[in-house]
């Protein structure tokens, strides 16, 4: 665990040293580059929340990317570049989407939860597509990045280090979360519902209290995205985007495991692996999505080969 | 009005004989092998470019038919030996990971091989013409999808509840291990079942060759309708499969033609134009919505044990 601890702030501080390191060799392109990881890394924490801690396989959790994004887009398009305005905006919307949504997804539990997660994403990817105020399948520029008062999101650097932050921020609060009592109910309900439920707990509204919190962390991923690449997609809440946080928040937990510091830190390790390697295979081929996806089903198809042996035991 | 109705009601009932075609088999594989295939879209792009390139090879609708139909059983039965089998028994995570890589290579592969570009097949000649249907005329090769549809329909229950195969598809979806036990190969059924999922995904991509665009990617819009119909039908369901898949068909293409005209009536244009096609793409999700509001399981859910 110490060993572990020592290693992510080692990463932490190689993360925070990038950007100046970046300009020092005048490749200011790896800012935007990693940038986009780490603002990546914080959609993928929260998820881990709902999958790595709530054993809720959410298939649709791009969707708050994009209201994140297109609450600063929208804000944006009628003039109010007020950052905190449109954080609040995107944390507001996501969080009374999520509660909505949640509310019936939660109705179910196993591959139903999984098509229903889906298909609200796409739901709201039909809904910005035909949107035509909003940019419809072109998407919507930004005239200009989120204002904050104290701070401006002007450059790209100022963006990386808000998302870093924020990263910091977001993994702290999990590790909080999940040894408080609200976190041990959740991890009791992943193992067991019902015995959660026996116990009196009322599982649902747990649960449902979770993907409200990821919905609206992530909302804050997707404000922070739309100010990088000055530009609100629907494609930001395409479903392959959703697939793709499931894999990182997978490849994490297979990459770094082992303790609790592991369990929470996995996603910024999962989102650096996955999105390392494709960009590797899109600057090598422009057929990448072929190797990537044989890459993907040989690392499922590897990753059960060797069992835990104390899990392969316990089962009956 | 009510030409337009009509017709767009047939339009629907043929999308949804579509949608039936897919959805029979998702959920025919998940109620039996447990196993959560995403790649199902994937398998109905692979039958359309299939049947496209036969077609436009040997300009016969029967070798194409050929082609998607015992091409797909095929691609089906290679991919539940290479991967399917060695993941029934892992979690659904896997299952979604493992498909969504699936999706990524086949949608490339169709790339590298057939293009980006719209890949087109021509209608038939002898099913080109219109055909006088309650006054109006309707595409001939549109009533055919519907024929199919529905003899497909009958087919599967036929396979399913009259005969030797149907009863150990039954058994094995109730209790594998005992029909294991019993001496039944248990695992040489779940590879049947997933070509004849495959094949049946083969015929809708046959159907809809013709009428739609062929191209990377076509089966991921349709793979999320064929979700929600198996989720509003009932998981494992084929009946509820069958009559939700109307439902989504229907609702889905009256949404989109009637709905932006009833709502000019209502609100000011401006509004209506603005709202119309937007609520018109929701409102099968809106369905959905109100269907697990009411029934969690689905229409019609399978009794478990």
């Amino acid at each position: 665990m110490k060993k572990q601890l020592i290693a992510l702030l080692a990463l932490f501080v190689a993360l925070a040293a990038l950007p100046l390191l970046a300009q020092t060799f005048n490749e200011p392109f790896y800012i935007t580059l990693v940038g986009r990881m780490v603002i990546f890394a914080i959609a993928v924490a929260s998820l881990n929340l709902l999958i790595g801690f709530g054993g809720m396989v959410s298939f649709g959790h791009a969707l708050f990317i994009g209201l994140g994004a297109y609450a600063v887009g929208g804000l944006s398009f009628y003039d109010i570049n007020n950052g905190w305005l449109q954080v609040g905006l995107a944390i507001a919307l996501c969080a009374v989407v999520g509660l909505i949504t949640g509310a019936i997804v939660l109705r179910t539990t196993g591959i139903a939860f999984i098509m229903i997660t889906l298909a609200f994403a796409q739901m709201f990817y039909f809904l910005m597509v035909s949107l035509k105020q909003f940019g419809g399948d072109d998407g919507l520029p930004l005239s200009q990045r989120s204002d904050f008062g104290v701070f401006t999101l002007n450059t790209d650097a100022s963006i990386y280090y808000a998302a870093l932050g924020l990263l910091i921020l977001v993994l702290l609060a999990t590790y909080k979360l999940v040894h408080s009592r609200f976190g041990m109910v959740l991890r009791g309900a992943k193992a067991n519902p019902v015995r959660m439920a026996a116990l009196g707990f009322p599982v649902l509204r747990y649960q449902l209290a979770a993907y409200v919190m990821a919905a609206a962390v992530c909302g804050v991923s997707g404000v922070l995205l739309a100010n990088l690449a000055k530009f609100s997609s629907p494609s930001y809440l395409a479903w392959s985007v959703s697939g793709e946080l499931i894999v990182m928040v997978v490849l994490g937990g297979l990459l770094w495991r082992g303790s609790m510091v592991a369990m929470v830190a996995s996603p910024l390790i999962g989102t650096l692996a996955f999105l390392i390697v494709e960009e590797v295979l899109k600057a090598s081929t422009e057929h990448w999505p072929l190797i990537l996806g044989v890459l993907i089903v040989m690392g499922v198809l590897a990753s059960g080969f060797k069992p835990n042996k104390t899990e392969a035991k316990a089962a009956p | 009005m009510l030409t337009l109705i009509i017709t767009q009601g047939l339009n629907g009932i043929q999308l949804g004989v579509l949608l039936f075609l897919l959805a029979a088999g998702l959920t025919l594989v998940f109620g039996i092998m447990n196993f959560v295939n995403l790649a199902h879209g994937s398998l109905y792009m692979m039958g359309a470019f299939f049947a496209a390139s036969a077609y436009n090879f040997t300009e016969s609708f029967v070798v194409a038919a050929i082609a998607a139909t015992l091409g797909m059983a095929l691609l089906g039965w290679v991919l539940e030996q290479l991967v399917i089998r060695h993941l029934t028994q892992r979690d659904h995570l896997d299952h979604v990971l493992a498909t969504f890589g699936l999706i990524l290579f086949f949608n490339e592969l169709a790339r590298m091989v057939w293009g980006s570009q719209p890949y087109y097949m021509q209608v038939p000649e002898a099913l080109s013409s219109t055909v006088s249907l309650f006054s109006i005329d309707y595409s001939a090769y549109r009533l055919l999808i519907i024929a199919v549809g529905l003899a497909v329909a009958v087919g599967l229950y036929v396979l399913i509840h009259r005969t030797r195969l149907g009863m150990l598809i039954r058994a094995g979806a109730s209790n594998p291990n005992m029909v294991a036990a019993l001496g039944v190969n248990i695992t040489q059924i779940n590879g049947i079942l997933f070509a004849l999922g495959a094949a049946l995904a083969g015929v809708a991509g046959l159907m809809a060759a013709p009428i739609l665009s062929v191209q990377p990617g076509m089966g991921d819009t349709i793979l999320i309708l064929t979700l929600v119909v198996i989720v509003i039908g009932g998981i494992g369901s084929v009946r509820g499969s069958f009559y939700a898949a109307l439902i989504v068909g229907v609702v889905d293409t009256l949404g989109r033609s009637v709905l932006p005209l009833a709502l000019r009536e209502v609100f000011e244009r401006s509004t209506a134009n603005a709202a119309g096609p937007a609520l018109a793409s929701m409102l099968i999700y809106i369905v959905m919505a109100v269907v697990l509001a009411v029934k969690p399981q689905g229409l019609f859910p399978v009794r478990q044990g």
